[in-house]
């Protein structure tokens, strides 16, 4: 049963990417406006094959629209780390930098998975993220090695969204793969990222936990899907 | 019965014809997603591969496939998406390439980096950023005319 890894794999991207579409109009430089579109409409390309495959592996007449529009808070499967808020650039970027690490090493295990559908996915998302990867890593050795105060922020950014790495690799039976062997590499990743950007990991391992079990999402996740939700669930037979 | 069908080839060359929504100077079959045609009974088969799976191009290039082989003759078409092997700019045909540097956006190139810039030539060259107009291009500045242009990603 592979449905409930597939809906874990479309609801990082599904979240995340609305996460980061809120930034289009608004970001602090054109250039990264359109960066940031673009990764938003990169993880909601991903989103339509993971939540596709989901629905159609469900056999319960649900599309990816279906499962992303009509669900409810606490029916999503996301890590808790993809529904942070965006706050100022330095947070967002620092999330982008902490899903992207995990992100990628993910996809790359999943591009070897026995599932040829999921491998498919797999792959074509690889492409994307190894770019996604590049410029979060990029821009956070940019702002991390700049000013006083990028540095200050950045690592008020690590600070605060450490707590929520160690769900990444917290694994069960529902994940398509088995997300605790990828710590080693991702942290290895982050590490030299980190120490280029001048920034310094927390020691706590602390971690919140329930966003993929969907046992406990923060308060933020509900916010985000009222705006994110509001229109196919106020006409829910609209086209366009 | 006589059986009128059109040949593969004919439909390669129909396809040949239809513009990239995003960038009309290279075709479909230019940008090499068109994947396969075949005729399965009496209806023509098309595989298309998306670019980016995010791409907002995909839908109306579908459209695109539709309209030029219904002005065509065809009746009984299945486009077919295939995602693997994943679409990779190395299907790019060599003209598609020439085209678009001809049109100002420099093609992709195995160093990850345009060649040169597309309006001067010049090799000086620099990246503004990753990401650009579109999923598939960077942006990237010419430091001898100082124009700056679009880069097709390698992937």
């Amino acid at each position: 049963m592979s449905v409930a890894g597939l809906i874990r794999m479309g609801d990082n991207t599904l979240v995340l990417g609305q996460r980061v579409s809120e930034w289009c109009g608004h970001a602090p430089a054109l250039e990264e406006d359109i960066a940031l579109a673009n990764t938003a409409l990169d993880l909601i390309g991903q989103t339509q094959l993971w939540l596709g495959l989901a629905a159609e592996r469900e056999g319960a007449g649900r599309t990816a629209d279906t499962l992303a529009y009509h669900r409810d808070a606490w029916d999503f499967r996301n890590l808790l780390l993809v529904e942070q808020p965006n706050r100022d650039f330095g947070v967002t970027m620092m999330r982008q930098f902490l899903f992207d690490a995990w992100h990628l090493e993910a996809l790359t295990a999943l591009s070897a998975h026995d599932d040829a559908e999921i491998a498919a996915i797999a792959q074509k998302s690889v492409k994307e993220v190894t770019y996604h990867r590049e410029r979060s890593s990029d821009t956070v050795i940019a702002l991390g090695d700049g000013t006083d105060e990028s540095r200050a922020r950045m690592q008020g950014a690590l600070d605060r969204l450490w707590p929520y790495v160690g769900e990444m690799f917290s694994a069960d039976d529902d994940d398509l793969t088995d997300v605790s062997a990828l710590k080693p590499a991702v942290f290895t990743y982050l590490e030299t990222i980190l120490a280029e950007a001048t920034l310094t990991r927390p020691d706590s391992d602390f971690a919140h936990m329930g966003g993929k079990t969907g046992a406990r999402h923060t308060e933020h996740l509900g916010h985000m899907l009222a705006t994110m939700q509001v229109l196919p669930r106020s006409y829910p037979d609209a086209t366009w | 019965m006589v059986t009128t069908r059109a040949s593969v080839d004919e439909v390669w060359g129909w396809l040949a014809a239809v513009p990239d929504p995003e960038i009309p100077v290279i075709s479909l079959v230019d940008l090499g997603i068109i994947r396969d045609v075949q005729w399965r009974g009496d209806t023509l088969e098309v595989t298309v591969t998306p670019t980016y799976s995010g791409c907002p191009a995909t839908s109306i290039i579908n459209f695109e496939i539709e309209a030029a082989l219904l002005a065509n003759g065809i009746e009984n078409l299945s486009l077919k998406r295939q995602i693997a092997p994943p679409w990779t700019t190395d299907w790019m045909t060599d003209t598609g390439k020439a085209k678009l540097e001809r049109y100002g956006i420099a093609p992709p190139q195995a160093a990850g980096g345009p060649a040169r810039c597309p309006h001067c030539q010049s090799v000086r060259v620099e990246k503004i950023s990753q990401f650009g107009s579109t999923p598939c291009k960077a942006q990237w500045r010419c430091t001898d005319c100082l124009e700056p242009f679009d880069y097709f990603k390698c992937i």
